[in-house]
């Protein structure tokens, strides 16, 4: 048999991604979006807010969540481009933008997490 | 019985038509009549030269596929009358080479279904004194949904990615390759890994699901896809742990 494909660790990210993004954004969205705004609950503080980024912990789920989103939409976009547009025969320049941009994102994302002051 | 609804059939005879065209008749619309009743209709009193496949009329033999107004059916198990008042357009299964009329070229499928090794394989086969292969009714759930399917081929003219890619195994292939893993007395699981984890097996689908909105056995070729995404997974993070031949 031929290449056997590395998809499954793009897959596995994909999926990981996939979970994590559509159990923690929507709560994130709910609390920063509507909640708080909309009085429904009791804003926290930017002091409270900025104690809670500073720790560990929440850096680290930060830039879980930012990467893995990042590597979902990387394989999704991807397939899109693929099937959606038909453009499967450039799939190099495709894969290199997708994931390439979501490797770059996830930089971005841990330098941004680590200059929290 | 003076009801009656208009068929469009397509016909095609690829040696001597530029292109497929579209036949118009008038059959009885009976309540208890499925297309096929229908087609045999045409065939029997209108127009002998129409082709189409068709063998056991019950839906077990998954020979009368056919696209129904645009939708891949059982021939024998659609209605005439949920069409009413018609026209019923009959065309051949998508995503496959046109033969004569409604019949289609299989072969591309037949293959990759013989390349999922769709059988039971033992390591070693225990001579017949020595008694059957038993299993549980727990056992024979975990895979009898998928061993349902009737090779029917709905889902591979359903499937989008099939058509647009035909190396793609396609459901039905990996569906059945998929009941063989998951039967207790099959032994030849790691055999299909190869063809069912490469890039033209299971991941090649990107779960858009209409094969199993159309299967007429109820069969989840979709659902058998990702689960085996997840094997597929799980055995590429052991060969990637241990090199040496962690895998089964």
């Amino acid at each position: 048999m031929g290449k056997r494909s590395n998809e499954p660790f793009l897959w596995m990210l994909f999926s990981a991604g996939g979970v994590a993004a559509a159990l923690l954004i929507p709560i994130h969205l709910f609390l920063f979006g509507l909640a708080f705004p909309l009085g429904w609950l009791e804003a926290p503080g930017y002091d409270t807010l900025l104690a809670l980024a500073r720790h560990p912990v929440t850096r680290l789920y930060l830039f879980v969540l930012c990467s893995l989103g990042l590597f979902h939409w990387a394989h999704r976009f991807r397939y899109t481009l693929y099937d959606g547009l038909q453009i499967k025969h450039l799939n190099e320049i495709i894969n290199t933008l997708c994931y390439g941009g979501a490797i770059l994102g996830t930089v971005v994302a841990a330098y941004l997490i680590l200059r929290i002051p | 019985m003076a009801e009656a609804i208009t068929l469009e059939v397509t016909r095609y005879h690829p040696e001597r038509d530029e292109e497929p065209s579209l036949q118009s008749d008038e059959v009885p619309l009976r309540k208890e009549w499925v297309v096929l009743d229908a087609l045999n209709y045409v065939k029997d009193k209108v127009d002998g030269t129409l082709s189409f496949r068709w063998s056991c009329r019950m839906g077990i033999c998954g020979s009368c596929g056919m696209m129904v107004n645009g939708a891949p059916k059982l021939t024998c198990a659609t209605f005439l009358s949920d069409y009413a008042p018609g026209p019923v357009r009959i065309a051949p299964l998508d995503n496959f080479p046109v033969i004569r009329d409604l019949v289609v070229d299989i072969s591309d499928f037949l293959i990759k279904l013989s390349r999922a090794k769709p059988w039971l394989i033992r390591k070693r086969e225990k001579p017949l004194s020595e008694g059957e292969y038993l299993q549980t009714a727990d056992e024979l759930d975990t895979y009898k949904q998928f061993s349902m399917c009737i090779n029917c081929m709905l889902c591979y003219a359903a499937c989008p990615v099939y058509g647009l890619d035909p190396l793609f195994s396609g459901p039905a292939a990996i569906a059945l390759a998929q009941r063989y893993n998951l039967d207790s007395r099959d032994e030849g699981s790691n055999q299909r890994l190869d063809i069912l984890s490469h890039s033209d097996g299971i991941w090649g689908c990107t779960f858009v699901g209409e094969c199993t909105e159309v299967c007429p056995k109820n069969v989840d070729p979709a659902g058998a896809i990702q689960q085996y995404k997840l094997t597929a997974t799980k055995e590429w993070m052991k060969s990637f742990l241990m090199p040496w031949g962690g895998g089964e």
